[in-house]
């Protein structure tokens, strides 16, 4: 490879549940990361959710 | 950055330029302080995106009440002053923070990026244009995620289940599976959304639980319920909670007279047709890709599926076609909570893999305001109720709990939340600290278990020490279990935050402590999981060890011929092995097992011991299970006695020699759930049905005289795997369904082996002479993981499989810190799910394994100098080994022993306060003057 630049920042785009898990390991384990989301807030589907199986906790 | 959304990504992997275009908010973020006050004004209503349509909600809004961040943002579709200058504008007149802009711009950001994971999930199937369905003409009709609105405490009818027509409430409810699914002529989706069958089911059994007496029937094709306990929970609902499944294919729904009613028609398994009247119909709704995210893939240069998601190989899951950019979640396939959670996990490894030398480059540790010396001070108590939603404001009276608390000794303040974890309600409690001069908290809400930590941050937040709050646990102790006798919950209620005042009343300031990391990882098992774990560490910069017990290397997979998509199993994971045993900093021990472990997260010691007997130990900070599984042994079928009885991965042999037997025969049969899905073994091995429905397409392919027979009881080619089972009935397989009462019976007769099963279609029992009958045998965990996880203290499930910290949210991590599960330890489940999972736990370990020391918990057992005389009674009982005896010189210069305990391996469980006869040992923030007070305010009333 000519160019070996590596940059140490990442962009997620999308603030799911998916999207906020791979954020936070990112900046867990020492990257700079940019969460891109296209509407007004994060949480994604996962917060219209009631409640989930098995344990019933509410999604939120 | 919200309403952001990405435009171009030029460059390559490494070094990225992204393109982000950010739509206008007309809201000042930074003066924003959602008090509320533009929305309460705005004269614009709208239908609310978040409530699905089932409300509404203003022009000026926000996403939901818990929205990260907490701003308000203008629709400028629907604002009427954007729409029409001049106009309007009472929101700009009653802000008082004067954050509303009416002149804000689009703008555009270019950002230099290392990689980008591509994360924008789904959107559920509008049944609107399908007609059938009657959704968008009766307004009883409803999706499944409407649904989950009526039963959310914050959704429209606050957890009521009422007739959306006339808010009468819901007696009878049927769920419609694969609307916008597994159906290419209403929607064009052939594929399975893999996720409906098990969120219809929680739906059901929820629904029931709100309105006692409802009925519900849910009318489907295959139960799809092959995740992790997904079966048993389809058992529960069916035996306990009395959901009603109905297997047929609904012709439509029909609206019955002016009242709202519904009528069903369908034919039923014998053959009738018959009709059913319901007062709502939920449209168990598919994942799709929308639009936006066939334009992000353009944008992002990727290629799709025929299915159009994003096209990745099983080998490398999160892995798009252009190098450097990643998914996860719903844009590579439809797919659950925990396989997306274990996605982004996998992504992250992806990502770290790649960009390995640029760690650290722009980052900073985070910091908090200096901790308030409240030492001094007298306890200020500040008491924070939680309505957890329904959950608890349902059955306990939460007013009469707030009431209570503020006679309680000391308390200063108290106030109560609708969700008191929510980001905004934190602001308020740090910002309540200060206002209120509070030196001591307490939360009545649910566990510590999944709750303390966060409201430890706050505490820190706002300048107190985290360990100052206590939780009471008035809704898993409380609400949940005692529904039916709301009063006497309230009682209690009352009763545990009287408790938890009188403990944090004697709370000290702890300080956490700190842990060196030896920073290297242990991997167990050297199959397909194992391997990518070890690789993807090593790949990051960290040592690894790879331990297998065997002499060979792959596992289960060298085993394996095809993935379902159709890659070489053995030839990717020679490959996979080849990179392992190249890369320095992979160690690997072959016919090594672990035989002994001590120490703890950061710094484990496992001893392996070899077949010669030979020792090693290694020292690691992190450790990952992936131990794999093994193939069931069928005791059915006769298959002890019938040599042309076989199981799947023999007959994959017999197949690939091109064995005369297979060669000659005309007429095999598959029959699947062998070991799956009865008795104690309740589970669903996943793989089962694709495999078999593999195999017979090949057949078929080979020689399309022959006849393929496959024996089910539900088909479970779950996701994008559809595909394959459409090829298998296109190409003639036979696909005959049957119950686990009417089993099939496989018998010996001549040189042919008689088939007999009770066919659905023709309603009668048929027999099938065949030549060969392959059993689809179940995955079985490894018979010692129990052992294992005894060594490290993680647990195993009722089936032996090993057991996750939550289900959903930590899928990878087992509840002992620094110790990781992937593959088929875990669950049965395809390669590519192995290999996301296991650069999942990997991604897991890196955040430790990535920093040089850590911070613990503080409730640690502490020793009393003044009280320990040596005895030595806690050093047996102590479970973790934590405390030794060593040698001490008294104050009179008399010699004497005393205890010492090793704070990172003590887990704070008190066992040793509890024997210690001489108050010589405590656990800080259990001291027996927190304890005693705790008791004391339980026993008085």
């Amino acid at each position: 490879m000519l160019d070996t630049k590596k940059v140490g920042s990442v962009m997620i785009v999308g603030g799911g549940v998916t999207g906020m898990q791979a954020a936070l390991d990112l900046a867990d384990s020492g990257y700079y990361v940019y969460l891109v989301e296209k509407s007004g807030a994060i949480g994604g589907a996962m917060a219209q959710l009631d409640k989930t199986f098995p344990t019933n906790d509410c999604s939120m | 950055m919200t309403l952001s959304e990405v435009t171009a990504v030029t460059g390559i992997a490494g070094d990225f330029d992204v393109t982000v275009k950010e739509s206008p908010r007309y809201v000042d973020v930074d003066k924003c302080i959602a008090c509320g006050a533009c929305t309460d004004k705005c004269p614009k209503k709208v239908d609310s995106e978040y409530e699905a349509g089932t409300g509404k909600r203003k022009a000026i809004y926000v996403k939901y009440a818990q929205a990260v961040p907490l701003k308000y943002q203008i629709d400028p579709d629907s604002c009427i002053r954007l729409k029409k200058p001049g106009a309007c504008g009472f929101c700009e007149k009653v802000c008082d923070a004067d954050a509303i802009n009416f002149d804000d711009t689009e703008k555009i950001h270019q950002i230099n990026v290392g990689a980008v994971v591509l994360a924008p999930g789904f959107e559920a199937y509008d049944p609107t244009d399908a007609k059938v369905w009657g959704y968008g003409v009766n307004p009883n009709v409803i999706t499944a995620m409407q649904l989950e609105r009526y039963l959310s405490a914050s959704g429209p009818t606050e957890g009521h289940l009422v007739r959306p027509s006339d808010g009468k409430p819901a007696s009878k409810v049927a769920f419609l599976q694969c609307i916008g699914s597994r159906d290419e002529n209403l929607c064009g989706n052939g594929y399975c959304s893999s996720v409906c069958c098990m969120y219809a089911i929680k739906e059901a059994v929820i629904a029931k639980d709100h309105v006692p007496g409802l009925q519900t029937t849910i009318f489907y094709m295959d139960m799809r319920t092959h995740g992790k306990d997904f079966d048993l929970y389809l058992e529960r609902a069916k035996e306990e909670s009395g959901v009603r499944f109905v297997r047929c294919r609904v012709n439509g729904v029909e609206t019955d007279g002016a009242g709202g009613d519904l009528r069903l028609s369908y034919v039923n398994e014998d053959g009738r047709q018959i009709e059913e009247f319901y007062d709502v119909v939920v449209l168990s709704v598919g994942l799709q890709t929308p639009k936006h995210v066939l334009e992000l893939a353009k944008n992002a240069d990727i290629k799709l599926t025929a299915d159009k998601f994003a096209a990745t190989s099983d080998f490398s899951p999160v892995q798009t076609s252009r190098e450097g950019i990643f998914t996860c979640g719903a844009i590579a396939g439809p797919k659950d909570i925990p396989q997306s959670v274990v996605e982004g996990s996998a992504a992250a490894a992806a990502v770290a893999d790649l960009l390995a030398p640029a760690r650290f480059e722009f980052t900073a540790e985070p910091s908090f305001p200096t901790e308030k010396d409240v030492s001094k001070e007298e306890p200020r108590i500040g008491v924070f109720v939680c309505h957890c939603g329904s959950n608890i404001a349902g059955v306990v009276d939460v007013e009469a709990v707030e009431e209570y608390a503020s006679t309680l000794p000391d308390v200063v303040y108290v106030e109560r939340n609708l969700f008191s974890c929510s980001q905004d309600t934190q602001d308020m409690i740090a910002k309540r600290i200060q206002e209120q001069n509070l030196n001591r908290i307490v939360i009545a809400a649910c566990t510590p278990r999944t709750h303390e930590p966060l409201f430890r941050e706050t505490l820190k937040a706002a300048g107190l020490n985290e360990y100052l709050v206590e939780m009471a646990n008035i809704r898993n102790h409380n609400s949940w279990v005692h529904g039916a006798t709301p009063d006497m919950a309230t009682v209690k209620a009352k009763d545990l935050v009287r408790m938890a005042a009188a403990k944090v009343t004697y709370g000290d300031s702890l300080k956490p402590i700190g842990v060196s990391i030896t920073q290297k990882g242990l991997v167990i098992g050297g199959g397909v999981a194992g391997l990518t774990s070890a690789l993807n560490l090593a790949e990051q910069g960290f040592e690894v060890h790879l331990v297998e017990r065997t002499e060979t290397l792959g596992g289960n997979a060298m085993n394996l011929k095809h993935t379902w998509s159709g890659e070489h199993v053995v030839t990717q994971v020679t490959k996979l092995i080849e990179r392992v045993l190249a890369h320095d900093k992979v160690i690997v021990h072959k016919e090594f097992s672990v035989t002994h472990v001590s120490g703890f997260v950061g710094n484990f010691i496992s001893t392996i011991t070899g077949k010669d007997g030979t020792t090693k130990v290694i020292e690691h900070g992190a450790g990952i299970v992936a131990t794999g599984g093994d193939e069931y042994t069928p005791k059915e079928y006769n298959y002890d006695s019938i040599t042309k009885v076989v199981t799947s991965v023999q007959f994959d042999k017999l197949f690939e020699l091109k064995e005369k037997h297979v060669k000659q025969s005309r007429k095999f049969v598959f029959i699947q759930c062998v070991g799956s899905r009865e008795g104690d073994s309740m589970y669903c091995s996943k793989v089962c049905c694709t495999h078999s429905v593999q195999s017979a397409i090949a057949l078929k392919k080979e020689n399309s005289e022959r006849s393929v027979y496959i024996l089910y009881r539900d088909m479970r080619t779950y996701a994008q795997r559809e595909a394959l089972y459409k090829e298998a009935r296109q190409l003639g397989v036979i696909f005959i369904n049957y119950e686990l009462h009417g089993k099939p019976k496989v018998t010996e007769n001549g040189s042919v082996i008689d088939v007999e099963v009770w066919d659905h279609v023709l309603h009668r029992p048929l027999k099938i002479a065949a030549d060969m009958v392959i059993l689809a045998t179940a995955i079985r965990p490894k018979e010692d993981a129990a052992e294992l996880g005894k060594l490290y203290k993680v647990p195993v499930d009722g089936h032996g499989f090993f057991q996750e910290a939550h289900a959903k949210l930590r899928p990878v991590d087992f509840s002992t810190d620094g110790m990781f599960v992937a593959g088929l330890a875990h669950y049965p489940k395809p390669i590519e799910e192995s290999v996301a999972q296991a650069l999942a736990a990997s991604a897991r370990a890196a955040t430790l394994l990535s920093k040089k020391s850590i911070s613990l918990d503080a409730i640690k057992a502490t020793v009393d100098e003044d009280y320990c005389d040596g005895c030595a009674l806690c050093v047996d009982v102590c479970p973790y080994h934590a405390i030794t005896l060593v040698d001490k010189v008294g104050a009179d210069g008399a010699d004497g022993k005393i205890i010492v305990v090793n704070k990172a391996q003590c887990k704070g469980c008190g066992l040793c306060q509890g024997t210690c006869p001489k108050r010589g040992v405590y656990v800080a923030g259990f001291t027996m003057q927190q304890i005693s007070a705790q008791i004391q305010a339980a026993l008085a009333v």
